[in-house]
């Protein structure tokens, strides 16, 4: 029992990331019918947004240390961030520590831009392409996207901390009558999850409460007649791209202290984003966040020991595994929409 | 009368160069190659061309950026530019900093992408058009054992760069091939002793291990070794190689008995893995009465840094460390860290130390010919290379030397400054048999010049 409720707690964490992952594919697909699998790329960027704060946050000056020698026997460079000079030690410290929540602020205008960029750049002049040009392109822009990121970052993963206050764990064990130290879950994916329940709430919200949702919501029921009442769906359709790489941006921003960043973070996400996207229905946003979470949650009950030696390897096929029986039964996934993909 | 003359046309032209070069060029068809020089790529101007081979791009490129930059400080320093770093401490006296028997070294590089196909294509590119006469480099046992293989076809040597498993040098050896890196096995045998001072004899251990080649011998070698000591082995996991989140294999450690988690893990697998450990609490455990310890069975400093403070307390082997003081490392250290402004990986100082011994052997055994270069590093014994006195043992091309034992330091000075030298295993205790169980089978077979 204790295992079950651990691996479904494993699953929580992974899954929300497949699901704000899915939620942006969606998104995109359901507004502007482009596959876009440059999407995982911006779930990186996002990750290295956090990682970019940390270094700004940690730019230092150099003093020379004469008492301690370098490795070459030199006097010693001691840096020291400005932040620590201009705020005091504790301050400066704390400002540090905390730079993955505050990149979630740093990230958004930047995802914002990367998304329009894209969108307006490369992606608008192959929305009348077929979907495999699509696909091709945005492949190649996410093989892009990261090489530019190992050029200034290089290929190495880069420790990517959560403030101290949240690098312990919480016993859940304890809190339901279990042994302590049985069933121990870290604080930050705690967050994590949270999170991401706050940013699918919000972008639900955003489509279900405002004017600029409603049309997007009806243009993505039929575009043509929203063209035809004289609203100009392209352009708020762009918007959407903007938001979707906003939201995989967080998610990339967010999931930083959880593995540490590197380059190729983003194609591994990917693959299985896009299954979940098709599990869930192409173009159902409720469909992607609950087929990210079930697959998040079955790929880590497959992981477990005993799962595995009764069946090898099924920890790494359970994800296609899964799909592909949900595809049989269910052509349209989960909660696919008649219509969509299918002419 | 002729009307109509049929003029010269440029394709006639062109057939009839061609039909001539071919003439002209068909006694050279038939004795090029070996047969003429009696070995391929044998170096008939004033150079010779050197095949670096390293991961320039994928998940290793960082280790690969540093072993280049190894390889063109050891052409530097084999051509008499520089310091001539470690040239200065080598107990051989054979090079003279003028090159390889008087050529000038040359080199060309590849990208292995730490993959065994394009590893391969690359070597053979640099073999075929470039004329390289030794290939080296690498950051993964599964590039090494297939460029050894590759090399050993074609008739060139190979020089390993950092590839760790046993079958390199076991059962997949070849007489062409070299290996200056420690194995799984030595960092069982070395290891062992210091887990047992350090955590008791009493332990139950729990094993992640990477699902390929080197995770099963890294395993198998550290489970012989700590089971020798009296430890049980709990469980034995693999981890697919391309799992970044290591959650689910972590919680059901949790769950176990196990009061020792041990990480087969290398890269980015070993990043990831142990800050998963440590995010679930792992090292805050008490199991048994005792404290939950992680070990890692090879460290390296790149990785080190990855995982950040996640690496303090935990112990592992490597094959070499810039804090070494012994004046071989000393002066590599030095050039290294004056051309760069960083101190090497070990990474870098194995390959560098493998271009210095193929130069060495070359030079003692007076030819380029593989063959001649086999015999001379075949049970060659040498010192100042920073690890001690080593031997290149004849019987399966496996350097032994003293081996380091490390931990994650508690209060590291620097950036570079994440590992602290434990213990120096010296070079009896990792010694084994070559034809010990964890080493069974493939043969060496003979040395191939490409003739």
């Amino acid at each position: 029992m204790d295992a079950i409720l651990l691996q479904i707690l494993n699953g929580l964490d992974k899954g929300s990331a497949y699901a704000l992952i899915a939620l942006g594919l969606t998104l995109i697909f359901g507004t502007l019918g482009v596959v876009n699998f440059a999407h995982g790329a911006l779930f990186m960027i996002g990750a290295f947004c956090a990682v970019t704060l940390s270094r700004i946050l940690t730019l230092s000056f150099t003093t020379i240390d004469p008492e301690r020698t370098d490795f070459l026997g030199n006097p010693l460079k001691v840096e020291t961030p400005y932040v620590e000079s201009w705020f005091g030690p504790e301050i400066g410290t704390a400002i540090i520590d905390w730079s993955v929540p505050l990149a979630i602020l740093f990230s958004i205008p930047i995802m914002a831009m990367v998304g329009l960029v894209m969108e307006r750049g490369l992606i608008k002049y192959f929305y009348k392409r077929p979907h495999a040009d699509q696909i091709l392109v945005t492949f190649g822009l996410a093989i892009v996207l990261q090489e530019i990121i190992k050029y200034f970052f290089g290929a190495n993963p880069i420790p990517t901390p959560a403030p101290p206050a949240f690098s312990g764990s919480f016993d859940f064990g304890a809190l339901i009558g279990f042994d302590p130290n049985l069933i121990i879950y870290p604080y930050w994916r705690i967050v994590y999850f949270l999170f991401a329940g706050v940013i699918i709430g919000a972008v639900f919200a955003f489509l279900q409460f405002t004017t600029f949702g409603m049309v997007v919501r009806a243009g993505m029921a039929d575009r043509q007649t929203v063209g035809l009442l004289g609203i100009d769906i392209d352009k708020r359709f762009t918007v959407m791209f903007a938001i979707a790489a906003i939201v995989a941006g967080l998610a990339g921003v967010m999931y930083a202290p959880i593995n540490s960043p590197n380059y190729h973070m983003g194609m591994d996400f990917l693959v299985l984003s896009f299954v979940v996207v098709v599990v869930g229905g192409m173009g159902s946003l409720p469909g992607a966040v609950l087929a990210g979470f079930l697959l998040g949650i079955l790929e880590s009950f497959a992981s477990m020991a005993q799962v595995v030696a009764l069946l090898p390897g099924i920890n790494q096929i359970i994800i296609y595994l899964v799909a592909i029986i949900i595809l049989l039964t269910r052509p349209r996934g989960l909660m696919g929409r008649k219509g969509v993909m299918e002419n | 009368m002729t009307l109509i003359r049929k003029p010269l046309s440029r394709r006639s032209v062109l057939r009839a160069g061609a039909a001539g070069g071919a003439l002209l060029a068909t006694p050279t068809l038939l004795t090029s190659r070996a047969w003429a020089q009696g070995y391929l790529n044998e170096p008939t101007g004033s150079t010779v061309t050197l095949g670096f081979n390293v991961p320039q791009t994928g998940p290793y490129a960082d280790e690969g950026a540093d072993e280049l930059r190894a390889y063109e400080l050891a052409v530097e320093h084999l051509n008499g530019e520089g310091d001539g770093g470690m040239l200065g401490t080598f107990s051989s006296k054979a090079l003279k900093g003028n090159g390889i028997l008087g050529k000038k070294v040359e080199y060309v590089t590849g990208d292995t992408q730490t993959k065994s196909d394009a590893a391969r294509a690359s070597a053979k590119s640099m073999i075929e058009k470039d004329g390289a006469i030794m290939i080296t480099g690498g950051s993964s046992s599964g590039v090494a054992v297939a460029v050894q293989a590759l090399c050993q076809e074609a008739g060139v040597i190979f020089m390993a760069g950092l590839t760790h498993s046993n079958d390199t040098t076991g059962k997949d050896k070849r007489a062409n091939g070299f290996r200056h890196f420690f194995n799984s096995y030595m960092s069982g045998a070395a290891l062992a002793p210091v887990l047992k001072n350090a955590y008791g004899a009493d332990r139950k251990a729990y094993h992640l291990t990477a699902d390929y080649n080197w995770g099963y011998t890294t395993e198998q070698a550290v489970r012989e070794s700590t089971e020798a000591l009296g430890w049980d082995t709990v469980e034995t996991v693999k981890t697919p190689l391309a799992a970044t989140d290591f959650s689910a294999y972590i919680t059901p450690v949790l769950q176990s008995d196990a009061d020792v988690l041990v990480l087969n893990h290398y890269g980015g697998n070993m990043v990831n893995s142990l800050t998963n450990a440590v995010q679930f609490g792992l090292r805050d455990k008490v199991v048994n009465g005792k404290n939950f310890e992680i070990i890692v069975p090879l460290y390296s400093r790149l990785m080190a840094k990855g995982a950040g403070a996640n690496v303090k307390g935990i112990f592992g082997s490597t094959n070499w460390h810039w804090s070494l003081q012994d004046e071989g490392s000393k002066a590599f250290v030095r050039s290294f860290g004056q051309k760069y402004g960083f101190p090497p990986s070990q990474a870098a100082h194995t390959c560098y130390v493998q271009a210095l011994l193929y130069a060495d052997a070359c030079e003692r055994a007076g030819t380029f010919n593989p063959c001649g270069v086999v015999e001379a590093l075949e049970g060659f014994e040498f010192d100042g290379l920073g690890n001690g006195p080593t031997l290149y043992r004849a019987e399966d091309h496996q350097c032994f030397k003293d081996v380091l034992v490390v931990k994650g330091k508690e209060n590291p000075s620097s950036e570079f400054d994440l590992l602290e030298i434990v213990e120096v295993t010296p070079v009896e205790q990792v010694t084994y048999a070559p034809d010990h169980p964890q080493f069974a089978g493939g043969a060496l077979g003979s040395c191939n010049s490409g003739a």
